[in-house]
């Protein structure tokens, strides 16, 4: 486990230092390099502007052989997202078959964030939410908007 | 197959295999495309240019593994022809898991991210154990297996196409696994045909043994004229619709039954189904024959029939656009607005297949209470499709008129619409073995997919 250790700290290190793009790192228990915080702040330009989204990343302990997993802590109205609490995401390289062990942390939040900019209708997890965001973007934006209002406001 | 490829374009087995996964067991394309242009064809399988140099672990001075950031001195590491390199123990590691955990074997591709180059077989061979690499190359050997078994090559002519269909052979009598390919192209993934549902393959086999067999007797049926049934002047066939009006003495009638049209609209008229004649005529060996005989044309008329009238169809379709374009100018429809002649034309052709096989079930079809209910399906489609044929036939001049545009427009969306029905009905009802048939469906002999082993 210590070749684990050694690439998640030096990961954890780089992205304190150099914050992905709207984003910041935290550790919700110092013991634990695994478990990381992720506070998203919403694109701006995008329906998910003026939000700010927590996220949860855990590695897994056979990291990076197995890819991390990522989800939403704040509820998010997005087709890729699943509309709960658990708030599951549907990213292509998180699947196991596409998992890389050089591929980075950084590289999947950015992907991340850049969902939130370009959803994508054609894998969604939330059927009907791709439908309204290709049939009905108006209607889709104005949703996506009252979310970010009422969870993601950073008012509690 | 691999050990074919190998000999020809003299490379590794385990090459060969993972450039024939690539051309998705393909044999001929790969040999092909390799011949014209083999460093082309190696990239792009993922196996990148081929070269002589042996493959070896390296301790580099100053390199840090991507993977675990260990950077001690002397640490053995390996890559590929990529040139993305990680330690022998993280390589070690990911073969493992994608060999044992993952059962990969033709698809691991380079640990680095967006580097789609393929393990290839040397490399493989000097990073793990001896159990590892004989566990690799049984997946390899299966995943040729499972392919083979999904995969089938679209028949189109000039499509180069596979696709991919999750049936088991010994499902056949169960469902009539109907495929679409990239291509538009539908075709039975059972048995490489044209689309056949309702029918059940092992059926449909019967069906054209049949018909090849007792074409002597059923050919002079589907002859391109008839005498009308009343004045006995010759008419000819010239479109795909079944009422025909004799140009001599106006007589109307049905080509397929040489009934009267005026029957066929409105009251129950059974042109669709065989009345089942009663035991006393059927009492003697000749009687049994001639009835045998009977109700297999009535079968195969209403067969080649609509094979036939598909056939006039299209030949109308290849004058449609023509049509279309003169009707533009007849009645200053824009091109979108005079879709609707494509739609109905598409309709007729893929209902009439239906429509054609639906009588070659019904000839293997054992009665039962539900047999009426197909029949009733069968003719409603019949009808409306008949319906459609005449006023597709109709004159530019008469098309130009809204009214016949709606009436065409609705017939077309009926039609779709019970095809539909029909074949929902009836494959469920095949599903669920409610079907009784008068031959054995289970005696499906492995012909099917030879059509497929000769391409690939
Ligand atoms: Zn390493
Ligand atoms: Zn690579
Ligand atoms: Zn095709
Ligand atoms: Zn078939
Ligand atoms: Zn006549
Ligand atoms: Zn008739």
């Amino acid at each position: 486990m210590s070749s684990s250790q050694k690439r998640i700290s030096k990961e954890l290190q780089e992205c304190m230092t150099t914050p992905p793009t709207g984003m910041t790192i935290s550790l919700p228990s110092e013991s634990n390099l695994h478990t990381w915080a992720v506070k998203l702040i919403g694109p701006p330009g995008s329906p998910y502007a003026g939000g700010s989204f927590n996220l949860s990343v855990v590695l897994p302990p056979d990291y990076p052989f197995k890819a991390p997993l990522v989800t939403f802590a704040t509820r998010i109205y997005h087709p890729n997202v699943t509309n709960d609490s658990a708030g599951s995401i549907c990213l292509g390289m998180l699947k196991a078959e596409n998992w890389k062990p050089a591929s980075r942390v950084r590289a999947v939040l950015d992907a991340i964030r850049q969902l939130l900019i370009e959803p994508n209708p054609d894998d969604p997890l939330e059927a009907r939410i791709a439908d309204e965001f290709r049939g009905a973007p108006r209607e889709f934006e104005k949703n996506a908007r009252s979310y970010v209002a009422r969870y993601a406001s950073g008012k509690k | 197959m691999v050990d074919e490829v190998n000999m020809i374009l003299e490379m590794r087995k385990e090459d060969a295999a993972i450039l024939l996964r690539h051309f998705r067991w393909n044999k001929e394309r790969l040999i092909e495309d390799y011949m014209d242009n083999p460093p082309k064809v190696l990239e792009a399988a993922g196996l990148g240019p081929s070269s002589k140099s042996p493959a070896r672990l390296e301790a580099i001075p100053g390199f840090m593994c991507d993977i675990c950031c260990e950077d001690e001195e002397g640490l053995k590491s390996f890559a590929m022809k990529c040139g993305h390199r990680y330690c022998v123990d993280c390589y070690r590691q990911y073969l493992t898991q994608k060999i044992r955990e993952e059962g990969e074997a033709a698809r691991i591709q380079c640990p680095a991210e967006g580097c789609h180059r393929i393990i290839d077989a040397p490399s493989l061979d000097l990073l793990v154990t001896h159990d590892l690499a004989a566990r690799y190359q049984e997946l390899l050997n299966r995943t040729y297996v499972e392919d083979k078994d999904i995969l089938k090559w679209c028949p189109a002519p000039d499509c180069e196409n596979a696709v991919e269909c999750a049936i088991k052979k010994k499902d056949l009598d169960k469902v009539v696994p109907t495929v679409a390919c990239l291509c538009g192209n539908r075709f039975c993934f059972g048995c490489i045909l044209n689309d056949h549902q309702p029918a059940p393959c092992e059926l449909v086999k019967r069906w054209l043994k049949k018909c090849a067999d007792d074409s002597e007797t059923a050919n002079w049926i589907s002859a391109n004229t008839k005498e009308c049934p009343k004045c006995n002047s010759t008419i000819e066939k010239n479109g795909g619709c079944n009422h025909m009006t004799c140009r001599k003495c106006k007589h109307e009638f049905c080509w397929m039954c040489m009934g009267l049209w005026s029957e066929h609209g409105t009251s129950w008229y059974n042109c669709n189904r065989f009345e089942e004649k009663s035991g006393t005529d059927a009492r003697d060996a000749q009687a049994r024959s001639r009835v045998s005989l009977e109700r297999y044309l009535h079968y195969y008329n209403r067969y080649a029939n609509h094979e036939q009238s598909a056939r006039l169809d299209k030949d109308i379709y290849t004058k449609t656009e023509k049509k279309m374009v003169q009707l533009q100018t007849a009645s200053g429809m824009s091109w979108i607005e005079v879709q609707y002649l494509n739609s109905a034309s598409q309709a007729l052709q893929t209902c009439r297949q239906t429509l054609k096989w639906t009588y070659a079930f019904a000839f293997y079809l054992a009665r039962n209470n539900l047999t009426e209910i197909f029949e009733d399906n069968q003719k409603d489609l019949e009808l409306a499709v008949e319906a459609l044929s005449e006023m597709f036939e109709k004159p530019i001049a008469e098309l130009a008129d809204t009214k016949l545009k709606v009436d065409i427009m609705d017939k077309t969306a009926y039609c779709n619409r019970r095809r539909i029905i029909l074949l929902e009905d009836t494959a469920d009802n095949l599903a669920n073995g409610r079907w009784t048939f008068n031959v054995d469906l289970k005696s499906i002999t492995p012909n099917a997919s030879s059509g497929v082993n000769s391409r690939g």
